[in-house]
């Protein structure tokens, strides 16, 4: 039968609020870093310059051809075999999981932002840069704004998807909420009670960022109708 | 010396002409645009180019302001040659506006940000002194009264006055016109012709592509007519309207008459 003691006491308590936090931070870090470079790369693929938009295209290809949880294993079991440098004592289970999944969100994102920069009009930049405003400023101030509104909704999917996704982690033992969760199960044997806390952490954190979203495609819809 | 007086008509020496073409060409592959352009227009006149489409009527006026870059021919914008080696090609541009056929304001922007963007991040304006000029701007253009509107509220003619009136917050020696009435609802065309004439009567210099041959009978100094790249013939309007020489330009223009 469910209980509904132990399963108040799951969602209330410091386990799995702790691998909550440690899912969130994550997420936020990944996803943070991922827009900066996905900005650059995916400002690269409408460049002239052939080698640049072939390197980030082979990027793409690469990073969204694996799998997640491949990358994950490659990364914590298999850059320490390539090097020294990773055997040492920052190379964490957090920094494995940030830096895994940082290369993947970078080739969805990049995807989401080329074709965003696309979406604003020659006309725009054109308008722009026969006032006198130079090539980054005319990316600051006219295209990213224009190209953040396109752009909202497909990033936060990626946001919820990612945020999803760090549950991958477990499998290198970063303690976070899955694998917090199954840790409690496994001396516990409550699946029910535990399952259904890890679920109201999640949905508790997805429709956080689905408010945000709200807030932000506001934002960014002024002048729009 | 100052980066205002580098740009500025005011650093030019008396006499040379705004704009100066000389044999220039464009080629889209091996679509001939420009082929051997030569016009001068002289401080304070007024050009109006016409033309069937695909005349390279608006790669010429594109290429002024290095929209477009031409192969060959050289272009020079207030005594400057506009080569390859001018890296700062912003500098002549903040010193030459422009006006599209798609008016081109920026969306996400009220009009009163449209017209004090460039200001403030190109002339270096405070935003007291951007937003008092841009105002001033709005009035002359006869719409200050949307200075907080975004511009999918406005209509098509007062869109594009706003685009005239951000281009002239840069405090241009020289405006360029390409089209700016072609998208417009007929009902609307008049009041941005209104804008045009009266910025003319300023001494402003102008080249327009339009097929308006009233406003260019009333405003131009000269007008060129161009076809397949090449500018067919370019007279007074009163010699070019009454005497045309060539029978394509005639044709033309009892096209557009009748």
């Amino acid at each position: 039968m469910f209980d509904y003691h132990l399963f108040l006491s799951a969602v209330f308590g410091w386990p799995l609020a702790k691998g909550a936090l440690l899912t969130m931070v994550l997420s936020i870090s990944v996803m943070t870093c991922s827009l900066i470079v996905a900005t650059l790369f995916g400002s690269v693929a409408g460049s002239q310059r052939k080698a640049l938009r072939w390197s980030v295209g082979g990027y793409v290809w690469l990073f969204r051809g694996a799998p997640a949880l491949l990358i994950l294993l490659f990364v914590w079991n298999g850059l320490p075999q390539l090097s020294p440098v990773f055997r040492q004592a920052w190379f964490t289970p957090f920094f494995a999981a940030f830096l895994a999944l940082t290369l993947i969100e970078v080739a969805y994102l990049t995807e989401i932002l080329r074709g965003a920069f696309a979406a604003v009009g020659k006309g725009q930049r054109e308008g722009a840069a026969a006032l006198g405003l130079h090539r980054w400023q005319i990316f600051i101030l006219i295209t990213m704004p224009q190209a953040l509104r396109v752009a909202v909704p497909a990033l936060i999917n990626e946001f919820i998807s990612l945020l999803k996704a760090t549950s991958l982690a477990t499998v290198i033992s970063l303690k976070e909420l899955m694998t917090l969760t199954q840790f409690a199960i496994a001396t516990s044997f409550r699946f029910l009670e535990w399952y259904g806390a890890a679920l109201v952490y999640y949905m508790l954190m997805v429709s956080v960022l689905t408010v945000f979203q709200t807030r932000i495609e506001r934002l960014l819809s002024k002048g729009h109708r | 010396m100052t980066s205002e007086q580098l740009t500025g008509a005011a650093g030019v020496a008396p006499g040379t002409p705004a704009i100066q073409l000389v044999d220039v060409a464009k080629s889209y592959g091996s679509f001939k645009a420009l082929q051997g352009v030569s016009m001068t227009v002289e401080r304070g006149s007024r050009m109006v180019i016409c033309g069937p489409s695909g005349s390279g009527k608006s790669t010429l006026i594109r290429c002024i302001n290095r929209l477009e870059i031409h192969d060959a021919g050289a272009i020079t914008v207030n005594g400057a040659e506009l080569t390859d080696q001018i890296v700062r090609i912003d500098r002549i541009r903040r010193d030459v506006g422009m006006v599209f056929q798609h008016f081109n304001l920026f969306p996400h922007l009220t009009v009163l940000q449209n017209c004090t963007l460039a200001q403030r991040w190109v002339r270096r304006r405070s935003h007291r002194e951007a937003s008092d000029i841009a105002m001033a701007l709005l009035e002359r253009v006869r719409i200050p009264e949307k200075a907080s509107s975004y511009p999918a509220e406005l209509s098509g003619g007062q869109q594009q006055r706003v685009a005239i009136a951000r281009a002239l917050c840069m405090n241009p020696s020289i405006m360029l016109f390409d089209e700016p009435t072609s998208a417009l609802d007929p009902e609307m065309v008049k009041e941005v012709l209104d804008t045009m004439v009266r910025l003319a009567e300023d001494g402003m210099t102008m080249i327009c592509v339009t097929h308006e041959m009233g406003f260019a009978r009333q405003v131009a100094s000269q007008v060129a007519f161009m076809e397949g790249g090449k500018v067919i013939e370019s007279n007074t309007p009163e010699r070019l309207f009454s005497t045309p020489a060539h029978e394509r330009t005639k044709r033309f223009l009892s096209n557009l008459l009748h």
